[in-house]
């Protein structure tokens, strides 16, 4: 099946990752088009990827949203060695027993919709690194 | 050297739901009363600026077809919830500059039943995906790619502060708010003056963890202006009018600059910290001097960090210096004697001149009630997100 990115900063390959903009003159990183940078006002920029695991540095539990948006979701920042990175925390309940400061996670890729001509999109997310996880991997 | 500038006059409406009043109705209520307060007609303003979000374009000139028309020039403007501290800020800068002696600021805002402030509805999805903005999303991003509501946005940042320096948690923050709710039964402006205890806060309805309802602004109507002047002017009126001016020892504007995670949640806090260095530097005083502080509680979660921004305590001592109870009214820098906006509600555009009102009001000793007994110095600090901050430093006339 034929599936897009959620937004341009999310790279659909064999390893899920996110690609920034990073101003060439002093390092700042976007995730968003860019005129120039806010930091410094360079104009060149390079594509850079982000590590795919982090420390979650803030999150709310949102119960009441807009519209369609459904709830309860968890809306957190995750400092990817660095790198500041605004995303969900999912596949863990929506709680703060579950979900905590400081906790590690690492990027998901999360199901969006499938359109009429039957074209996936599909976002990101960052779950729990588990103990069994890290076992795993080492 | 620029001369300095006085409050001559100032007044707000009271906050909550006016079902039968527009935006004119209140915008006119407040400024009159300013005018009133000031002992001074429309015939002595050189300069009117108008903030009103919600409304359409050229609220000020409206505002003039209400209380006089008599050709200066207007300036409407806009800052999110630092809309009524960007008027009054203009205004003092007018002064300052010396184009004039006199000059109104007025704040407007109608926002019962607005309901919570977030991105928009989601639209009606399927066809095809087609991306969109600058970030190329092929969907809203609100719910999937963290959150939009404010509530959850400053939820957000509480809780970062919780991550930098430790001792945060729910009860904490309800605690805050439980404090706010109490210090609103002593002010008739207010838009709720219901005492909550902490079971109840941190049992009503869950907006964005950790902030409950009763944790979240009121959205409500009000109003509130301001007749400035400078000090050659106020020197050459009554008595009278001399000892209830209250002097502007310091009007800051910030903007938010560029933070490595800025980009991602909004960073409230550097523009604030910057704008109180300058603010006590222009000042002469410190934070030790301050007798009252009305800051941007718009969230439980966000007077946290205001704390500590403000220079109130020790680097990333908030939460002990609010458990030390020094934020009470009987504390030793008390914080939100209003009932800041969690009760006295938050009609946006007003809320950056209503603080300066509330401050002002105890320095000239007519806070009734909930009087700060001797206050000789406060401050009242807003932000409106984006970011734009104002801090405004008061001092008891001398006379």
């Amino acid at each position: 099946m034929q599936r897009v990115p959620l937004v341009d900063y999310l790279v659909l390959d064999d390893e899920p990752h996110l690609v920034a903009a990073e101003c060439t003159g002093c390092g700042a990183r976007y995730f968003d088009r860019r005129s120039a940078c806010a930091r410094c006002s360079g104009l060149a920029f390079r594509p850079v990827d982000v590590p795919t695991e982090g420390v979650l540095t803030t999150f709310t539990i949102v119960q009441f949203a807009a519209q369609g948006v459904e709830v309860p979701f968890v809306a957190g920042v995750v400092d990817c060695a660095g790198t500041s990175v605004k995303g969900n925390v999912v596949n863990t309940p929506p709680d703060p027993e579950h979900v905590t400061l400081g906790m590690r996670v690492r990027l998901t890729t999360v199901p969006v919709g499938t359109d009429a001509s039957g074209v996936e999109a599909v976002g990101y997310g960052f779950e729990p690194v588990s103990d069994r996880a890290d076992e795993h991997d080492h | 050297m620029a001369e300095d500038v006085w409050i001559l006059g100032i007044d707000m409406t009271r906050f909550g739901r006016h079902r039968e009043r527009d935006p004119l109705d209140l915008g006119a209520e407040a400024a009159l009363g300013a005018l009133r307060d000031a002992g001074v007609g429309m015939g002595d303003i050189g300069v009117l600026a108008a903030g009103n979000l919600i409304g359409g374009n050229g609220f000020g000139q409206l505002l003039q077809k209400q209380i006089g028309q008599t050709g200066i020039p207007v300036y409407n403007v806009a800052n999110a919830c630092a809309t009524g501290a960007t008027a009054l800020r203009v205004v003092v800068m007018a002064i300052k500059s010396g184009e004039v002696d006199t000059g109104l600021a007025v704040g407007v805002e109608k926002l019962s039943g607005a309901g919570l402030l977030t991105g928009n509805a989601r639209r009606e999805e399927g066809g095809h995906w087609v991306r969109d903005g600058r970030y190329g999303a092929v969907a809203p991003l609100d719910g999937r790619v963290g959150t939009e509501t404010m509530p959850g946005v400053f939820a957000q940042i509480g809780m970062e502060y919780g991550y930098r320096h430790g001792g945060v948690d729910f009860e904490l923050f309800a605690r805050i708010s439980e404090k706010n709710h109490a210090h609103s039964t002593l002010n008739p402006k207010a838009a709720y003056q219901k005492r909550f205890t902490l079971d109840e806060i941190m049992n009503d309805v869950m907006i964005a963890y950790p902030n409950t309802r009763p944790m979240c602004s009121a959205n409500c109507d009000g109003a509130a202006a301001a007749v400035l002047v400078s000090e050659t002017k106020l020197r050459t009126l009554s008595l009278e009018q001399q000892r209830r001016a209250v002097k502007i020892s310091a009007s800051v504007l910030t903007s938010d600059p560029w933070q490595e995670a800025c980009q991602v949640l909004p960073d409230i806090n550097t523009l604030t910290r910057q704008a109180a260095a300058t603010a006590y530097e222009q000042a002469g005083i410190g934070p030790g001097d301050l007798d009252l502080v009305e800051l941007h509680d718009c969230f439980a979660t966000a007077e946290l960090v205001h704390y500590d921004n403000l220079g109130l305590c020790e680097p990333g001592g908030a939460a002990d210096f609010f458990r030390s109870g020094a934020t009470w009214r009987d504390g030793t820098t008390p914080v939100n004697v209003s009932g800041g906006l969690q009760s006295k509600g938050h009609p946006v555009s007003a809320t950056g001149i209503a603080n300066v009102w509330e401050v002002a009001t105890h320095l000239r000793g007519e806070a009734g009630d909930r009087q700060i007994e001797g206050a000789r110095v406060g401050l009242a600090h807003v932000i409106g997100l984006g970011s734009a901050c104002g801090v405004h430093v008061l001092e008891k006339s001398a006379a």
